[in-house]
């Protein structure tokens, strides 16, 4: 594929091109790497967003007046994130960077250029494993046209001046100078059914089981938490499916015509009915499995399956934070001599 | 629903369980129960003490002489526990019998002075064992394998008109009468030493497997009994050996050429009588059949504590039910061999993807040694069952059964089974009747006696078997940690309170028990409270038992899924419900009697939930 001074495909980048190409760029390129089914796409790299900014800085100052402002000033935050975001939003590209983005995006897009696309922002500092950003940055999805691209991604680079954005890095003292966003374009999954799947239990901290939520329509739903969603608890490595919790799901995230998404009610017939079947449940797993094996660690992953061809894609990764942190004692050591482990059974209560 | 007193009144556990003292025999059987020894009775100071009903091992009345498994094994199980090994925590198992019923309780070690002294005792024991295991085990079966050559080397009890000259030529000096007391005592005191080795390492084995296990709970909290047991089971422990001997003696009729003489009408006498007949080829299938029999049919259709679980070798109904099945798969061209190289490459993959899931090195160190802790002791925990409860037991009751035929024949009564309705005081009693009426020349006195008490008792066992009997007796305890509890009968202070919710709830139409096999299935409950009861069967019923038995696996191809009362992570009848891939939920408390025979059910086995859906 074409590298260009702006633009990343997924196959080149991997995680330790974040400070380039932000956490979910990074992610989604390591998950590539790694084998696994990622929707085709590229990012706009945070060389774009810094030649903006210059621009911008050079008319009127950005970080420094993020960084000047009190975390807990609401109202100076609200004031600059409107300006900031207007500004960001009506920022003139460089010639060469749209026509960068629009090779790109005519690569992606094939023989179709209204073939839609999701847009999400990749901040530098975000799915840091100490801290999630999740949610805080915008995601555009189902948009059609490169016009429309390039619009959004500005939208994109505007969301982190939004007010929650500057608060908790304001609260955290993220130094502003390394805050920088990427910008994430890629096929858009027109979903059947989405969702969420954990390589640990939520619950237990088990290692040996995945819980897999889904539901409907797009996963947009179910991270939003605008629906129930199904709920499997699957053995890692046995495949045996011990929890089979189906919700009454009203509602499902699905494309709207003219681009862009809509929440729509799921007709009767549809909404007790299981979301996924046993064997694209057994084929999360065996992606779980392959993707905690590439990190190393339990990882918190986004899916959704194609509703023409029914496909699998993984459309997020990130390492799962709150049991880690709670793994530091072990639950038995070697003992110098083996029998005594029998001691836990036989002497008693301890 | 508990109907405890012949009232046919329901009773009710929610403020506990009732006291012994306010369990009466049952009007008209007080004589059968008086006949039981005294150490077996309700007595004072019972009251105080949380006794529980041994349903998992003596599901039916007990006729006398049965009495004798309990007597022999919890001597054995007690010596091993309270003076051999030196549990830290607890001692033998005390065992008192009403309306037939077996309870028993058992008797902690509380005070921590006690327990560090008996720890002490216990590591230069038991640890002696765990490191000596493979060296110890060896010599166990060469002992087991001599114990039950001794037995078959007892001779057939009889008395001849005339001592045989052979015998007075030869100078012998004891008179044939002398025999029957000698092959009698030999074959009870070989029924007591068998359950010495029995317990030899009983608890050492499920007690390492329990550490493995319950380090697995900890790790993996939602890890299910039945993974952890796939980690450690056999792949061709003795249990799964009677079953294998059907599959290759079906692909042996296949082969040969003879499968048409089976059918499934047909009685085993028919089709070897017909097999007989079909010349050489059907003799070689005869010769096949004889290879299985010796040894691998010495094996009970029930867990071998009752008289009447007679063995595949005495009653060829059970295996020749499971070959026409299993000849209609190798037609439809399966090998119904077991893959055994797949099997254990299967097993080591589960350890090592299970180990390589735990948190840290530190955690696969502590995984390493208890795994191949629990590997080493799980051949016994497995294996010992076949020598013991079914080999063993069976040559036993055989040999009594020979004793019933003699004096049977001697008109003490009617039939050679009606021996068991005799303690095994009062049958030494009838012998050395018949001895002394063979040296008097007068005739005996049992004649006159034992018809009237037979009748009697086996009056008071079918009245006895009507009756429901409650769960469990006296002051509940806090806590239960006796590890041989625990361990033997999977009683915990929770299944303690499902067994007093379920008595306050009989409209439930859910039933919860241990998840044994996974799948959904639903189907018509047959529900077989007795061995006897089998034939009943019909293919695609649902078996709904008080415990399962791995004997009974000829019968599993017929059911679509297995509900028991009893049995828990290491019951036999999980490993042989996976083995048929059919859905079980055993440990349900009370499944039959919550369920009526014909009820549909559906019976998932994965969450251990069986719904009752009429």
């Amino acid at each position: 594929m074409l590298n260009h001074r702006h633009i990343s495909w997924f196959a080149d980048i991997g995680l330790q091109d974040r400070p380039r190409v932000g956490g979910k760029g990074g992610s989604l390129g390591e998950l590539q790497r790694g084998g696994l089914p990622v929707p085709p796409g590229f990012v706009v790299t945070t060389s774009a967003f810094e030649q903006c900014l210059d621009a911008l800085e050079r008319a009127a100052s950005v970080r420094t007046t993020v960084a000047a402002v009190d975390a807990y000033d609401l109202p100076a935050i609200q004031a600059i994130s409107g300006t900031l975001r207007t500004r960001v939003t009506q920022a003139e590209l460089p010639p060469e960077l749209i026509e960068e983005i629009t090779a790109a995006h005519a690569m992606l897009c094939g023989d179709d250029p209204t073939q839609p696309v999701a847009l999400r922002s990749s901040a530098t500092t975000e799915d840091a494993s100490d801290a999630s950003f999740a949610g805080l940055q915008d995601t555009y999805l189902w948009v059609r046209g490169v016009d429309e691209t390039i619009r959004m991604i500005r939208s994109c680079w505007a969301s982190l001046y939004s007010v929650e954005s500057i608060s908790y890095r304001r609260q955290r003292h993220f130094p502003e100078q390394n805050v920088a966003m990427a910008v994430v374009v890629q096929r858009m999954v027109d979903a059947r059914s989405a969702g969420v799947m954990f390589t640990r239990s939520p619950v237990t901290g088990d290692r040996s089981v995945i819980t897999i939520e889904g539901s409907w329509g797009l996963g947009s739903a179910v991270v939003g938490g605008e629906v129930t969603p199904d709920r499997w608890v699957i053995g890692k490595i046995t495949g045996e499916i011990s929890t089979r919790d189906i919700s009454d799901k009203a509602i499902a995230h699905q494309p709207r015509p003219a681009g862009g998404i809509e929440s729509v009610a799921v007709v009767e017939e549809q909404r007790r009915k299981p979301c996924m079947n046993d064997t694209e449940l057994q084929s999360l797993r065996e992606i779980a499995r392959k993707v905690e094996r590439h990190y190393g660690r339990a990882q918190d992953i986004e899916w959704a399956v194609d509703r023409a061809r029914g496909e699998i894609f993984l459309l997020q990764s990130r390492p799962e934070t709150v049991w880690s942190a709670r793994d530091a004692t072990p639950v038995a050591r070697a003992a110098d001599n083996p029998s005594l482990h029998v001691m836990s059974i036989f002497g008693g209560r301890t | 629903m508990n109907d405890i007193d012949g009232t046919g009144r329901a009773a009710d556990f929610a403020r506990g369980f009732p006291l012994p003292s306010s369990l009466r025999t049952l009007a008209g059987t007080e004589a059968a129960q008086a006949a039981y020894p005294y150490y077996m009775q309700f007595g004072p100071g019972d009251d105080e003490r949380f006794w529980f009903y041994n349903s998992m091992h003596f599901p039916e009345p007990m006729c006398a002489f049965d009495m004798v498994t309990a007597e022999a094994a919890y001597c054995a199980l007690g010596a091993a526990n309270t003076r051999v090994h030196c549990l830290p925590t607890t001692l033998g198992i005390d065992y008192r019998i009403i309306n037939g019923r077996v309870y028993i309780g058992g008797n902690a070690v509380t005070d921590p002075t006690e327990i560090a002294r008996r720890t002490v005792e216990f590591q230069k024991r038991a640890f002696y064992y765990y490191e000596n295991w493979e060296r110890l085990y060896a010599q166990w079966r060469e002992k087991m394998l001599r114990l039950i050559g001794d037995a078959q080397s007892l001779a057939r009890p009889m008395l001849p008109e005339f001592e045989p000259l052979a015998n007075v030529h030869a100078g012998r000096g004891i008179a044939s009468n002398h025999d029957l007391i000698d092959i009698y005592n030999k074959a009870l005191e070989g029924y007591f030493r068998m359950w010495h080795h029995h317990f030899e390492f009983l608890l050492l084995g499920y007690g390492a497997y329990l550490t493995f296990f319950a380090f697995c709970k900890k790790a993996f909290p939602e890890i299910s009994d039945q993974t952890v047991s796939r980690m450690v089971a056999g792949i061709d422990a003795e249990i799964f050996r009677p079953d294998d001997e059907l599959r290759r003696l079906a692909r042996c009729a296949v082969e040969m050429g003879v499968d048409a003489h089976f059918q499934e009408e047909r009685t085993p006498e028919a089709i070897m009588t017909s097999l007989r007949a079909a010349g050489k080829q059907g003799e070689l299938w005869l010769k096949e059949l004889q290879t299985s029999r010796d040894p691998w049919f010495n094996i009970n259709v029930g867990d071998g504590f009752y008289h009447y679980h007679r063995s595949w070798n005495d009653d060829l109904t059970m295996p020749f039910a499971g070959i026409p099945g299993y000849i209609a798969r190798v037609k439809a061209g399966e090998t119904l061999t077991r893959p055994v190289e797949r099997l254990r490459a299967e097993r080591q993959q589960l350890v090592a993807d299970y180990r390589e899931l735990l948190g840290s090195d530190e955690e696969r160190a502590a995984y390493d040694q208890m795994i191949s802790l629990a590997l080493r002791v799980f051949p016994y925990v497995e294996g010992h069952k076949f020598y013991c409860e079914h080999w063993y037991t069976n040559l036993f009751f055989n040999k009594i059964r020979e004793f019933g035929a003699l004096l049977a024949a001697n008109a003490f009564f009617a039939h050679e089974s009606d021996v068991f309705q005799l303690t095994h005081y009062e049958l030494q009693s009838a012998i050395i009747d018949l001895m002394t009426s063979w040296s008097t020349g007068s005739p005996p006195r049992g004649p006159a006696r034992w018809p009237k008490i037979i009748a009697e008792r086996r009056a008071a066992l079918a009245e006895w078997a009507k009756h429901e009997t409650p769960p469990a007796l006296g002051p509940v305890p806090d806590i239960i940690d006796d590890p041989a509890i625990v361990m033997l009968w999977g009683i915990t202070r929770e299944s303690l309170n499902a067994w007093l919710k379920s008595g306050t709830d009989p409209d439930s139409n859910e039933i919860r028990g241990f998840a044994a096999s996974n799948g959904v299935v639903e189907g018509p409950a047959c529900v077989i409270r007795s061995v006897e009861e089998i034939g009943r069967l019909r293919q695609g019923d649902i078996l709904v038992c008080q415990i399962t038995n791995p004997t009974w696996a000829p019968i599993f191809q017929k059911i679509a899924g297995a509900v028991s009362d009893i049995g828990g992570s290491m019951s036999h009848a999980a490993i042989v419900a996976r083995e048929f891939d059919l859905p079980a939920v055993v440990g349900t408390g009370n499944a039959t009697s919550r369920i009526k025979n014909g009820q549909r059910l559906r019976v998932d086995g994965g969450r251990g939930v069986v719904t009752i859906l009429d």
